[in-house]
């Protein structure tokens, strides 16, 4: 009835997770009593939800992504202080059993929920705006996709306290991820969360993708799109042909474990390298799904700053378009070591130290903006420029690591692991803070706090160097990745002083924490509110709107008549947003909250639940329920309304009001 | 505008006549890659050669009458998307092999 | 003038919110196209790997391939004098054709199930060697989406019963389920072609 669910899957006797366990239920029934104190539920339940509202997912998302990054971050610095005592003998406080889960868990859930959770934030966020849109292209299917974004998260999250999470590293090679070694839940609570988190990512690019080609401004030609909407555009465009393949290789892993097919496994005529060439033909344009939006988000910061428009605009298009195709080819460079022939590894090698040169270009291209512009040191600008420095050093180790004879000595150390940190922290990571610190103004009409922003970032940017800098010298020395326990003397101060690294890092997140406390509490004072909806003096259309923009963005779409619209306007004096007297407005035809995107959700929860328990009749269920929710959602007629011109009217001239009074200070 | 011929308009979506050239044309194809296999009539190479071929063209032959792609401007980012999904499938599937079999023969497991 | 800008662009949203589903479905297609793709190039690195067991020549048999294969193509048709149907607004018409599609396709899915049951009586299961493994993961992918499209003309047959008019949404529906079923047909090409043909030479 139950399956392979017994008591004995919740793991009792491990106090670590009991902790976690009291810690995770206090914090949670003290939210959902003070939601059902302040009589919230309802609220929560109609305005973000059930909505279409690509605002409110935005929202929803980065939240998801900053609650991943606790846990991230947690398994992180559980990790680094098992290493910083187990050593010489000592076993730590971590089991390797546990130990195991833990970097699997940090790496799936950094790069699944925490970064591209975040990257689909900001996507949802800005894209629409800048492209003078009202909403997505499928606001129904946006909601869809983070419903099942969350229920992934929710199913590792789960894998905590019911059953184990997989012990295979964050991409679950075969052979140790098959059922013979692994006969654990683990594997299967890996796979599932991913193939059902994976059908939100798909859905999110297909939207985009469809969004940019589909819904832009009057007048908004290729060549006049923003540049954080080109790279939205190019990472949707990876998202739609790579996913796919990591749905497929995982989809075969489960085949293997589930049906005993024989895909990777040792016997049976199966190849595990296969395995690893499918699995990295997503994995390696995954990396570049993320970063591009990271270099959009750092086009439109540092124009923002220095005064001036984006320095060599055509060959930022064409760098980010080159890094898209050239990010295809270069995916064998993860396994060099596999043992195929020179011509193999020459070919990738050199494909990918081509791809430095377009990432080259756009280095340049930021510098060339700031240089003789007038560069405010905002907060955001720190992220930037802290972004330059760490993302060249991880971008020169990448060229290291690019040649086939010096990664057959890197390989799977940690000088591997330093990279990627390297890259993703100082690229990545980056970029979405630096962008959450830029438009946060915009979503929520207060600004974050500067001064607890740049302390972050100062804990952030010293807290990276001293805990990834170590690990490239150890990797030198010899030490591999995923140690949980060793006895080398030369390579122990170096973990210490990236233990200390990891607790700087956690110092910059406590700032963070602040910086969002200390900004919703002064949220009203007078200089932290946004009112005029243009707190940087932005070039691109989403500062045209109020802050926060309207639930229609736009009542008179907006005309475009050249690169960086809204800056266009404001000098030639057209007004963007066609407000003036006795203006017409007409009835603004928008989609209808709905229900159906969460009801999938949850049966889609159910589904992998039920699966990775091998409880079939549930299974079903949870299978029936979400084809029923798409066929009862078809069928349903009320799916639309308009806002009322009078209301629309009215939301409008209060915002012009609102300006006036504001320029009249 | 121009979206609507897609859908409503009588031009793109076929007519009767147009659905039965293709059906004959696809027929006339799959009986010849049958008949190729059937009777042994080619070297197995020139067989793979010639199936291959076939189906190409039997693939164009219903994306032509059954999914109606053609040069409509209407029509011109389905292309794109078709021809830049036909690229990337390339790439997986010659780049799969071009590894597999390298490794495949370096380490002489085959 | 700016009261006909409002107009203007209030009629050129209104156009925009309309049209993309079709094209977004395709969009979905293309990334559905990739899924056949990485499945190809799985079952071209495994075809050969028997394990010992039986190969392709020895378990496929032409008959029921050719009978499968004619199945679909003739339900391509049906599907298309429906859609025919459905532009002149004969609705009646349009759902017999989907009618006999629907039957069309449950035969070759009917068959596929015969044949696959066959194969796992015979001891050639998917858990036999790593070729039958991509072979059967090829193959039931491709039979799965069939289903799949079974049920979606079931449910436009439904809906579509005892109305008088075809409205847009239902039409860019229609459409959307045309061209799934003719790319099903054209993986179809790719899966005889490569998959049961190239293994009977």
């Amino acid at each position: 009835m139950l399956g392979k669910l017994s008591l004995s899957a919740i793991p009792i006797h491990v106090p670590i997770l009991v902790g976690t366990f009291a810690g995770v239920a206090v914090v949670g029934l003290a939210v959902l009593g003070l939601i059902t104190y302040f009589g919230k539920w309802g609220y929560l339940w109609k305005e973000w939800f059930t909505s279409v509202d690509h605002k409110r997912l935005a929202v929803m998302y980065i939240v998801l992504a900053l609650v991943a990054l606790f846990r991230g971050f947690a398994d992180a610095i559980m990790m680094r202080s098992q290493q910083a005592l187990a050593f010489n003998g000592s076993p730590g406080y971590l089991p390797p059993e546990h130990y195991d889960q833990i970097f699997s868990a940090h790496g799936t859930i950094m790069i699944f929920f925490l970064a591209m959770a975040f990257m689909t934030g900001l996507f949802n966020f800005i894209v629409p705006l800048q492209i003078g849109a009202r909403d997505v292209a499928f606001p129904f299917l946006n909601n869809l996709s983070f419903w099942m974004t969350a229920v992934g998260f929710i199913l590792v999250n789960v894998s905590l306290f019911i059953g184990e999470f997989s012990q295979c590293g964050w991409l679950a090679y075969p052979p140790l991820s098959e059922k013979q070694f692994s006969p654990g839940v683990g594997v299967d609570y890996y796979i599932l969360a991913l193939q059902i988190a994976g059908v939100g990512t798909l859905l999110t690019g297909v939207n985009f993708f469809v969004t940019i080609v589909k819904m832009r401004a009057p007048g908004m030609s290729w060549m006049r799109l923003p540049v954080f909407t080109w790279t939205a555009f190019c990472s949707s465009i990876l998202i739609m042909v790579s996913f796919p393949v990591l749905t497929v290789a995982l989809a075969l892993l489960g085949l293997d474990r589930y049906l005993g097919m024989h895909f990777f496994t040792n016997d049976g005529g199966g190849n595990q390298m296969l395995y690893l060439n499918l699995i990295w033909a997503w994995g390696h344009p995954e990396v570049y799904i993320l970063i591009l939006p990271a270099f959009g988000v750092f086009s439109e910061v540092v124009p923002a700053f220095s005064g001036k428009p984006l320095f060599g605009y055509a060959t930022m298009v064409y760098a980010t378009c080159s890094i898209m195709i050239l990010s295809f080819l270069v995916w064998v460079h993860h396994f060099f070591t596999m043992g195929a022939g020179p011509d193999v590894n020459a070919f990738f090698g050199i494909a990918t130290m081509v791809i430095s040169i377009p990432t080259g270009v756009k280095l340049f291209n930021w510098m060339f903006t700031m240089y003789k512009g007038r560069v405010q040191f905002h907060a955001c600008m720190y992220w930037a420029v802290g972004f330059m420095v760490v993302f060249t050093i991880g971008g020169m180790t990448g060229v290291m690591l690019a040649i086939p004879g010096a990664d057959f000595v890197l390989h799977n150390s940690l000088f591997l692991i330093a990279h990627f940190h390297n890259v993703i922290i100082g690229g990545v990571y980056f970029g979405y803070i630096c962008g959450m610190n830029f438009w946060f103004p915009k979503v929520m009409g207060f600004k974050l706090n500067e001064s607890w922003g740049i302390a972050a970032f100062w804990f952030w940017f010293f807290g990276f160097f001293f805990a990834f800098t170590p690990l490239y010298v150890v990797g030198f020395m010899g030490m591999t990745r995923r140690l949980n326990h060793y006895d080398n003397p030369n390579w122990y101060p170096w973990i210490l002083v990236a233990m200390f690294g990891a607790v700087l890092v956690l110092l910059g997140i406590v700032c963070q924490l602040t910086q969002l406390y200390v900004s919703i509490r002064d949220r009203n004072l007078p200089e932290n509110r946004d009112l005029t909806g243009d707190l940087w003096n932005g070039r691109t259309l989403e500062w045209s709107t109020s802050s926060p923009p309207p639930v229609y963005n736009f009542a008179i779409v907006p005309h475009v008549h050249e690169l960086d619209a809204y800056m266009h306007d404001k000098e030639h004096g057209i007004n963007t947003r066609g407000a003036g007297e006795g203006v017409q407005y007409a009835p603004i035809h928008m989609p209808r909250n709905t229900a159906a995107g969460l009801s999938a959700g949850i049966f889609a929860f159910v589904l992998g639940f039920a699966a990775i328990w091998y409880i079939w009749w549930l299974a079903v269920i949870g299978l029936v329920g979400i084809i029923a929710t798409v066929i009862i959602r078809s069928a349903d007629k009320d799916i639309d309304y308009y806002i009322p011109a009078e209301e629309v009217a009215r939301t409008e001239q209060e915002y012009s009001r609102q300006l006036m009074a504001q320029a009249a200070e | 505008m121009s979206e609507h011929n897609t859908t409503s308009s009588g031009e793109s979506h076929g007519s009767v006549s147009s659905y039965i050239i293709g059906f004959v044309l696809a027929v006339i194809l799959t009986v010849l890659s049958f008949a190729i296999v059937v009777t042994h009539s080619l070297s197995p190479s020139a067989t793979i050669l010639t199936l291959s071929l076939l189906a190409i063209i039997q693939v164009v032959v219903h994306l032509h009458y059954f999914l109606h792609m053609g040069g409509h401007s209407e029509h011109r980012w389905n292309n794109i998307c078709f021809v830049f999904t036909i690229g990337f499938v390339s790439i997986v599937i010659i780049g799969t092999l071009f590894v597999m079999n390298n490794a495949a023969v370096q380490m002489m497991s085959r | 003038m700016a009261h006909d800008t409002t107009i203007q662009t209030a009629g050129h949203d209104e156009h925009h919110h309309e049209s993309p589903v079709v094209f977004g479905f395709w969009v979905y297609l293309m990334t559905d196209c990739i899924i056949f793709g990485t499945l190809f190039a799985t079952f071209a690195v495994l075809r050969n790997q028997f394990n010992g067991g039986p190969n392709g020549h020895q378990l496929f048999e032409i008959g029921g391939l050719a009978l499968e294969t004619a199945l679909l193509l003739i339900s391509s048709i049906t599907y298309g004098f429906g859609m025919i149907a459905a532009h002149k607004n004969e609705i009646n018409k349009v759902i017999v054709w989907l009618g006999i599609t629907f039957l069309l396709g449950l035969g070759f899915v009917g068959l596929e199930v015969k044949e696959f049951i066959g194969l796992i009586h015979e001891g050639a299961g998917p858990d036999r060697s790593a070729f039958l493994s991509a072979f059967f993961t090829l193959v039931s992918t491709h039979g799965l989406h069939v289903s799949f499209g079974l049920l979606w003309i079931l449910t436009l047959m439904v809906q579509l019963a005892g109305t008088k008019t075809i409205p847009e949404r239902m039409m860019s529906k229609l459409t959307c389920l045309s061209l799934f079923w003719h790319f099903l047909d054209i993986v179809w090409i790719c899966v005889f072609t490569y998959v049961y043909l190239a293994s009977m030479i």
